[in-house]
């Protein structure tokens, strides 16, 4: 009994940072209209980062965000300037090939560069726990947690309470309708896109402190970030974040009790039974869906 | 106010306007009126700067606006209430009245504004913490009416209003469209509502296919004989 509730804390700990990396590629998705098949790089990138800051300063990871957070949403920019503007208006496929692509070269420049070694930064706090009514739970994963929790909800709060935030969530809605509103698209696409970076890194430095860095890292978040963004809903923060929250917990449970080797496969299963139950497609009610070439 | 010379505007390689000239006095409320699929939307947003146009002229207030982008054609004072309102129907009421003042000049009277268009439509005030998506279609197409004017347009351009709405309640949208050009405010209005446009109209163009057939005042344009047949049903 109590293993099943360990086990569920902590699926439910590294939930919060697949719903923090997840809500990113949704706000990427839903404003600019684009899936950011490197979203899972932008962990890598963030990842090596922060240990490069530790390795080189010996910077601590939770103070490297001050550096790696706005170093991403300048990536994020100008990977939205550079490569993903100029082919707005191409068809679904070419900016699938565009982000694949991206994706791809960052992969190989992080082998060149970092080799295909493991990383990890030591910090002393990294194996920390604490007991909780018969529970542990690891410090840095809780940090993660709770860090994940703030950045989200600060950015609910910018959505709905600032004019740029309340013009992101109108692009969202029908981007044609807010050019005529005056709304200059151009630059919120590029506040999205950075946003969205700032994000994934954010998840990056958050794993830092209790796992290890290496070229193809980013993988799994990236396919991890879909299937979260397609259960919780297209433009969805909220179902997103609930999203996130339960694929952490399914992987954790099917890692135990399954088998960890077959843990990818089971969420994918999940996701499949979704679309079957759905037949409609889950992306039926999301706006854009054939931009991005999913319907 | 505002001059369309010899527009041609297309759809990738489909024609969806030929030589369409057409004039919009200041103070006036002028009709467009056409069968479906005439090319009247596509007139509109091709003023709004949404659909490119290949030949032609475009002026507003002396000004050419060829080649500019809608969101800085809306702040030289052109507003457009699309068919189908399009409302940001997850947005709040208030929220979609604050996208129309999204430009400079128009968020600096952001509050004198909002208390104008609940004075003119007292059921968005009611209905302002409320999803667009909510309302019912009369409501919807006011909150599009007062969000096009939160934009401070000097030309309100409104396309398909009566579409949908009851008898009566198109009776009072056109009333409150009178009321609106009474304002200052110009108005150019696509309608299939032939009989109440041109009731409220001075002047009236009719397009087909792409084309403008006639145009002149509306009191002319009720008494031609080719629109009693084919438009009023006389
Ligand atoms: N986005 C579009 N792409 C291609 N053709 C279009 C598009 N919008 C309208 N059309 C075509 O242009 C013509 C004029 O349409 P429209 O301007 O909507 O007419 P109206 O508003 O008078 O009903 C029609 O033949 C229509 O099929
Ligand atoms: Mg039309």
């Amino acid at each position: 009994m109590e293993l099943i509730v360990q086990v569920c804390v902590s699926g439910l700990l590294l939930g919060g940072i697949y719903a923090l990396i997840s809500i990113g590629l949704n706000l990427i998705f839903g404003v600019v209209r684009i899936i950011n098949f490197a979203h899972g790089e932008m962990v890598m990138v963030a990842m090596y980062l922060t240990f490069w800051l530790n390795y080189f300063f010996g910077m601590d990871p939770y103070v490297s965000t001050l550096i790696v957070l706005p170093v991403m949403f300048l990536f994020g920019v100008i990977i939205q300037r550079i490569i993903v503007q100029p082919i707005q208006n191409s068809s679904a496929n070419m900016k699938i090939f565009a982000t694949v692509a991206l994706s791809l070269i960052l992969q190989n420049v992080a082998l060149i560069v970092c080799k295909g070694n493991f990383r990890t930064v030591q910090v002393s706090y990294g194996m920390g726990t604490m007991e909780w009514g018969g529970i542990f739970i690891s410090i840095p994963r809780l940090v993660a947690f709770f860090a994940a929790l703030l950045s989200i909800s600060l950015l609910y709060y910018f959505l709905k309470n600032t004019y740029t935030g309340k013009a992101l969530r109108a692009i969202v809605e029908d981007h044609t309708i807010a050019r005529l509103m005056g709304v200059k698209v151009q630059k919120l696409y590029l506040l999205a896109f950075g946003i969205g970076c700032a994000f994934s890194a954010l998840g990056g430095v958050l794993l830092m402190p209790f796992s290890s860095v290496y070229p193809t890292v980013g993988i799994p978040f990236t396919l991890i970030a879909f299937i979260v963004v397609v259960l919780g809903g297209l433009g969805s923060m909220g179902g997103t974040f609930l999203a996130g929250l339960f694929i952490g917990v399914v992987e954790a449970v099917g890692g135990t009790y399954v088998s960890p080797a077959l843990k990818e496969a089971i969420y994918f299963g999940i996701f499949i039974i979704a679309i079957l139950i759905r037949p409609q497609g889950i992306f039926g009610k999301g706006k854009g869906s054939e931009e991005v070439g999913l319907k | 106010m505002l001059s369309i010379e010899k527009v041609d505007s297309y759809y990738g390689d489909f024609q969806a306007l030929r030589d369409v000239n057409l004039e919009v006095n200041e103070g006036k409320i002028v009709a467009l009126l056409g069968p479906n699929a005439a090319g009247k939307t596509t007139l509109l947003s091709t003023i709004s700067g949404m659909v490119p146009y290949r030949k032609g002229n475009i002026t507003f207030q002396g000004q050419h606006i060829n080649a500019m982008n809608p969101e800085d054609i809306v702040s030289l004072g052109i507003a457009l209430v699309p068919e189908g309102r399009r409302l940001f129907g997850t947005l709040t009421v208030l929220e979609n009245l604050e996208m129309g003042a999204y430009s400079k000049h128009a968020r600096k009277d952001l509050q004198k504004n909002l208390e104008k268009m609940f004075d003119l439509f007292p059921i968005l005030k009611e209905r302002s913490s409320q999803q667009a998506g909510s309302l019912s279609g009369g409501e919807q197409q006011m909150c599009a009416i007062a969000r096009g004017l939160m934009t401070e347009p000097r030309l309100l351009m409104i396309d398909e209003m009566s579409l949908g709405l009851s008898p009566v309640l198109v009776q009072e949208m056109f009333k409150m469209v009178t009321e609106i050009a009474k304002s200052g405010v110009t108005i150019f209005l696509v309608e299939q509502q032939v009989n109440h446009a041109l009731r409220v109209a001075d002047e009236a163009y009719i397009m087909e296919k792409g084309t403008v057939v006639l145009h002149g005042p509306s009191s002319e344009i009720a008494n031609d004989d080719y629109v009693k047949t084919v438009y009023l049903g006389k």
